[in-house]
């Protein structure tokens, strides 16, 4: 049997050759993401220290309802034609499927930031007067936290009959300590009032503690019926 | 394992969904190297009766063995499934389905994946994604798929569904010369007339119960 590394090498690569062709969650997320800059550029008209105070939160929240649309379609692929069901009568372990999923919505997400931050600066005049390379920390922990709990969330969503609905009621909540943390850094590395390092400890161990469970709990999940 | 050994082993299978009860209670032995095939009313049990020795269905009480064992992880390399959605990727070409299939299946042979794609009758160059695929090319690339690991245990519900007379030949002559290999086939099919002379056995079902084995196309005398 392929070891679990070259199974979940293969799904993640057949994920990204959908995605290339379909197009159908990177396009999705850019489309909200852009709205959601040029709506709230509107709204505010903010100046650069304002700016700073609320762009933690607009980022966040705007990756957070792009990432949503794109974990809804990780396992609604999955589910025409029942592709599901060929994975899991195969010898291949549960784990490699979710990490390659996860994987594979970290990538999407963080072609979506990297496309969209230009914007944000542009848009919200933005500068930061704290450690920036720190940003990248909270960049690469923060979007994790998101997708790992919200690839576990839809695969436990798939099967209900309102799925769109479902993920976020399930996501959103258990992910309040991530997303604090994540608005907290990133307004601290900003505004350089305060330091962000208990907030990308409080990350870390958020992301550890849920990839440790989710990694437990998918078999179950997998094969709820 | 002795040759008149059961291959799989059904002892008191019921399935519920909720207050429904899909299979009330089967109770069969089924031998290797035999065709059999799985006929009955819509709604009679068969395609859950697959699916619970697919290891997709857990049984809500009763015992299925598959060649010794009732894990079925043990034995996953060995059952080879067909449903009847085509369980592929549209967006793909049915080789880059199947190359995906074979790294699940740890098959290191790349030609593997075009041998089987033509023993179904279909061409491995074919760069068209299946989505394309007309329902019996899609049917055939479904077979391809069930095939490639070389199981011994093969389950196919409903693999000639849409399927023109032309290639269901074709596909029945395939699933003959795949049982002479020793190979133990169960299909559900509603179309049982076209595996007469080919099926060793034919096996009634209705509502949740085996209700008959036939060696010819004819329904078993009914009891009550």
């Amino acid at each position: 049997m392929n070891p679990p590394k070259g199974i979940t090498r293969a799904t993640l690569l057949k994920d990204l050759r959908l995605e290339w062709r379909s197009k159908d969650a990177i396009n999705s997320m850019l489309f909200f993401s852009l709205l959601v800059v040029v709506v709230f550029s509107f709204s505010f008209d903010p100046v650069a220290e304002e700016s700073r105070h609320i762009a933690g939160g607009l980022v966040w929240v705007a990756f957070l309802f792009a990432a949503v649309v794109a974990l809804n379609q990780t396992w609604a692929r999955e589910l025409r034609n029942q592709v599901l069901d060929a994975y899991r009568v195969s010898p291949a372990p549960p784990n490699s499927l979710f990490l390659a999923k996860a994987l594979g919505n970290f990538v999407f997400v963080t072609v979506l930031e990297a496309l969209m931050t230009p914007l944000f600066i542009a848009f919200y005049r933005l500068r930061a007067l704290g450690p920036a390379w720190q940003l990248l920390l909270v960049g690469v922990l923060g979007t994790w936290a998101l997708v790992v709990n919200g690839t576990f969330f839809a695969a436990m969503s798939i099967r209900t009959r309102s799925r769109e609905i479902m993920l976020p009621l399930l996501l959103f909540p258990i992910s309040i300590p991530a997303i604090l943390a994540m608005v907290q850094a990133t307004t601290s590395i900003l505004t350089a009032e305060a330091s962000a390092r208990f907030w990308i400890v409080l990350l870390g161990t958020y992301d550890l503690l849920f990839t440790t469970s989710c990694l437990l709990l998918f078999e179950t999940v997998l094969n709820a019926e | 394992m002795t040759d008149n050994a059961p291959v799989i082993s059904v002892s008191n299978l019921i399935k519920q969904f909720g207050r429904f009860a899909a299979l009330r209670g089967v109770s069969a032995d089924f031998v290797g190297g035999k065709l059999y095939a799985i006929l009955g009313d819509n709604g009679a049990g068969k395609t859950t009766l697959l699916r619970t020795l697919a290891g997709l269905n857990r049984a809500s009480s009763g015992q299925v063995t598959i060649l010794g064992t009732s894990n079925f992880h043990d034995i996953c390399q060995q059952v080879g499934y067909m449903a009847h959605p085509s369980l592929l990727y549209d967006e793909m070409s049915g080789m880059e389905n199947l190359a995906y299939v074979a790294r699940l299946y740890g098959i290191a042979d790349g030609s593997r994946c075009a041998e089987v794609i033509r023993s179904v009758g279909l061409d491995p160059e074919l760069t068209r994604p299946v989505g394309q695929y007309s329902q019996g090319m899609r049917q055939r690339m479904s077979l391809a798929r069930a095939l490639l690991h070389d199981p011994k245990v093969l389950l196919l519900d409903e693999p000639f569904s849409n399927v023109d007379v032309h290639s269901t030949g074709d596909m029945v002559r395939l699933l003959g010369r795949t049982r002479d290999e020793g190979k133990t086939i169960f299909v559900v099919t509603h179309q049982a007339s076209l595996l007469e002379g080919t099926a060793d056995e034919f096996v009634w079902m209705e509502a949740g119960k085996i209700v008959g084995r036939t060696s010819d196309f004819r329904p078993p005398e009914r009891t009550a």
